[in-house]
C-alpha cells in the first residue's frame, strides 16, 4: 500500500516544475506537502494521483506503475480533491457526494452514508450546495473523496480560505481517514498546520526536495530561512506550535 | 427514470394526437375529405419528425451544457450545425435539391465536415477551451461561406430558396425525412446516453473528474459523435432551428436533481413537445405564408435568452 514516486522529474514548456523527486508515502499518516509559491506542490500531487504523467522516473502503487493501472482502478484506490472547489451545478450534498461512487459505479449508500458522518455533513445532506457556507462546503467536498472509499487521499490545500474552527475540523476528519489506514497527502501552505498536525514533511523548493522526515525537522527554523528567506522561530509546545517572524 | 421524464413523456403523449388535428384545416376524421390521407401522409411525418428534430436539439442541448459546465452552451457551438447547414446550401447553389434526397445527403456531409475538421485541429489535446474556440471558427466560416453563397447566387430563386431554407421548418416533409433522421437522431442520443455518467463526473471540474476516472478523450468523440448526429441530422431534414438545444435543458433543470445524466433524456422529450408545439402554432398562425419555424423559436428564444442573463446577472440560476 505504499505510493511512491523515484526519481520524479516534470517539465511543463521549458521550465522544468519538478527535478529527480523520490519519497516512498505510507498509510496511516498524513503526509503534508510544503513550499513556497511555484516550487512544485499542486504538480507532485497531481503525478501522485496520476494526473500528469511523469517525462522522467515513476511514480507506483504498490509496485505498479500508476500509468499501468486502469484509470478506474486507480480512481477507486486514489481519490483527489482539487484546490478549486468547482461545482458546476447546484446539486444536493447527498448528490454531489455520491459522485464519489463513480469510480465504483454502484449506490455505495453505505459508503455515502459513512462519508456524509464522517464530516459531519448527515444533517446537511439534502440542502442544496449553493446554500452551504464555505466551511460547510469544504467538507462536503471532502466527503466526496472519502465515499470513493479510497486507499489514499490527496487534497490540494484543503484548508486554504476555512476559519481556524473548520480547518481543525477538516483535519479531525483527514486524521480519521489516517487513523482508519487511509494515506493522506496535503499540500498545506499554513506551515503552523503542518507542524502540529501532520505526521511527516515534505519540503520542496524550486521543484527539488529539501527535506522530507519528522515535522520539527522539515520545518526545522533552518529550514524556513534556507526555503522561504524568512527570518522565523517556533513558539509553543510540540503539537501546538506557533510561528513568528523575527 | 426521474419526474421530469414521466411530465414530459406524458405531455407528448397527449400533444401528439392533437397536433395532428390542428392545421390550416382542423381535421375531423370523419367528415373531412381524405382525412386519413392527410393525417398519415402529411400531418403525421410532419409531427414525428417535429419530435425527432426537438428531441436530437434538446437532448445535444444538454449534454453540451454538462460537458462546456456552462448553462449558456449551446449544441450550435460546435460549428456543426452552420457546417450541416452549409452543406444544404450548396446543394441549392449548385441546383440539386430538385432530388428530395440530395439536400439532406449535402447536409449530412456537411455536418461530417464539421465534425472532421473539428477532430483535426483540436482532436488530439482535447482542452475545452481549444474544442469550443474552434468549434466557434469552424462555425464563423461556415457562416461566411453560406453568406458568401447568397451573395453570389446563380439566379433569384436560388438565393430565395436559400434564404427560406435557412430559417428552418417542417413544410412539406415525408417519411422519407424521417427514416433519413430518426437512425441517426437515436443513435446520437445512444452515445450522448453513454457519456451521461462522464458528464456527471465533469461537475467537479476536469482533473477531479480524471482523478474518478474520466477518460476525457472518450468523452470528447462521444460527445462529438452524439452532438454531431443528432445536430447534423437535424439540420439535414429541418433547417436551422435555433434555442431549443439552449432553452430546454434550463426549463427541465429545475425540475431535476441538476445532475447533467438526469437532463439529456428528458430534455429530449422536452425538445420535441416544444419543436411539436411550435410547429402547430405556426401552422394555424392567421399569415398569409406560413411563419418559418426556425423564425418563431428564435423569436420565443431570444427574448427568454435575455431574461435569463438578466437573472444570471441577479445570480439565481
Amino acid at each position: 500500500m505504499t505510493l511512491t514516486v523515484e526519481n520524479l522529474s516534470l517539465t511543463r514548456g521549458k521550465a522544468g516544475v519538478l527535478h529527480g523527486v523520490s519519497a516512498a508515502l505510507q498509510p496511516g499518516q498524513i503526509t503534508a506537502i510544503c513550499g513556497p509559491n511555484g516550487a512544485g506542490k499542486s504538480s507532485l500531487l497531481l503525478a501522485l494521483a496520476g494526473l500528469i504523467a511523469p517525462d522522467g522516473g515513476t511514480v507506483t502503487l504498490d509496485g505498479t506503475a500508476l500509468a499501468e493501472i486502469h484509470p478506474q482502478l486507480r480512481a477507486q484506490r486514489i481519490g483527489y480533491l482539487p484546490q478549486d472547489g468547482e461545482v458546476a451545478w447546484d446539486l444536493s450534498v447527498r448528490n454531489l457526494v455520491a459522485l464519489g461512487r463513480l469510480p465504483h459505479r454502484d449506490d455505495g449508500k453505505a459508503q455515502i452514508a459513512g462519508a456524509l458522518e464522517a464530516t459531519h455533513m448527515t444533517a446537511l445532506q439534502d440542502r442544496p450546495v449553493s446554500t452551504l457556507s464555505g466551511g460547510e462546503r469544504a467538507r462536503a467536498l471532502l466527503a466526496r473523496v472519502f465515499a470513493g472509499d479510497p486507499e489514499w487521499v490527496l487534497a490540494d490545500e484543503p484548508l486554504a480560505a476555512l476559519d481556524f474552527y473548520h480547518q481543525l475540523e477538516v483535519l479531525s476528519s483527514l486524521r480519521a481517514a489516517a487513523q482508519l489506514g487511509r494515506g493522506v497527502v496535503l499540500v498545506l501552505h499554513d506551515l503552523a498546520l503542518a507542524m502540529n498536525h501532520a505526521d511527516r514533511v515534505l519540503v520542496l523548493d524550486q521543484g527539488r526536495l529539501n527535506a522530507d522526515g519528522a515535522p520539527e525537522q522539515a520545518l526545522s527554523i533552518g529550514n524556513i530561512m534556507q526555503v522561504w528567506g524568512v527570518s522565523a522561530r517556533w513558539l509553543g509546545e510540540p503539537g501546538a506550535r506557533a510561528l513568528v517572524t523575527g | 427514470m426521474n419526474r421530469a421524464t414521466f411530465v414530459f413523456a406524458g405531455l407528448l403523449v397527449l400533444a401528439l394526437p392533437l397536433s395532428l388535428l390542428m392545421g390550416r384545416v382542423w381535421v375531423d376524421p370523419e367528415t373531412t375529405p381524405n382525412a386519413m390521407l392527410i393525417l398519415i401522409e402529411l400531418r403525421l411525418p410532419r409531427a414525428v419528425l417535429a419530435i425527432i428534430v426537438g428531441a436530437g436539439l434538446g437532448g445535444a442541448g444538454a449534454a453540451m451544457q454538462g460537458y462546456l459546465r456552462n448553462p449558456l452552451a449551446d449544441p450550435g457551438l460546435f460549428g456543426i450545425a452552420p457546417m450541416a447547414a452549409l452543406g444544404a446550401v450548396a446543394s441549392l447553389w449548385f441546383g440539386y435539391a430538385t432530388s428530395a434526397y440530395l439536400l439532406p445527403l449535402f447536409a449530412l456531409a456537411g455536418g461530417a465536415a464539421g465534425m472532421a475538421l473539428l477532430a483535426l485541429i483540436a482532436g488530439r489535446s482535447g482542452g475545452i477551451a481549444l474544442f469550443t474556440l474552434a468549434g466557434l471558427m469552424i462555425a464563423s466560416l461556415a457562416g461566411a461561406l453560406t453568406a458568401l453563397a447568397i451573395t453570389l447566387a446563380p439566379n433569384a430563386f436560388a438565393m430565395s430558396e436559400i434564404v427560406l431554407w435557412l430559417n428552418g421548418a417542417l413544410t412539406d416533409r415525408s417519411w422519407g425525412d424521417v427514416t433519413l433522421a430518426a437512425p441517426l437522431v437515436a443513435m446520437g442520443l445512444v452515445l450522448l446516453g453513454f457519456a451521461a455518467r462522464s458528464l456527471d463526473a465533469l461537475t467537479l471540474g476536469d482533473m477531479a473528474a480524471r482523478s474518478m476516472g474520466l477518460r476525457s478523450d472518450m468523452l470528447l468523440w462521444l460527445l462529438v459523435g452524439g452532438v454531431g448526429l443528432c445536430v447534423g441530422a437535424s439540420v439535414a431534414v429541418a433547417g436551422i432551428i435555433g434555442f431549443v438545444g439552449l432553452i430546454v435543458p434550463h426549463l427541465v433543470r429545475p425540475l431535476t436533481d441538476r445532475l447533467p445524466s438526469s437532463l439529456i433524456l428528458p430534455s429530449a422529450l422536452a425538445g420535441a413537445l416544444l419543436v411539436l408545439v411550435a410547429d402547430c402554432v405556426v401552422r394555424i398562425l392567421p399569415m398569409v405564408t406560413e411563419l418559418r419555424l426556425g423564425i418563431a423559436l428564435s423569436l420565443i428564444g431570444a427574448p427568454f435568452f435575455l431574461w435569463l442573463l438578466l437573472k444570471m446577472r441577479r445570480g439565481l440560476v
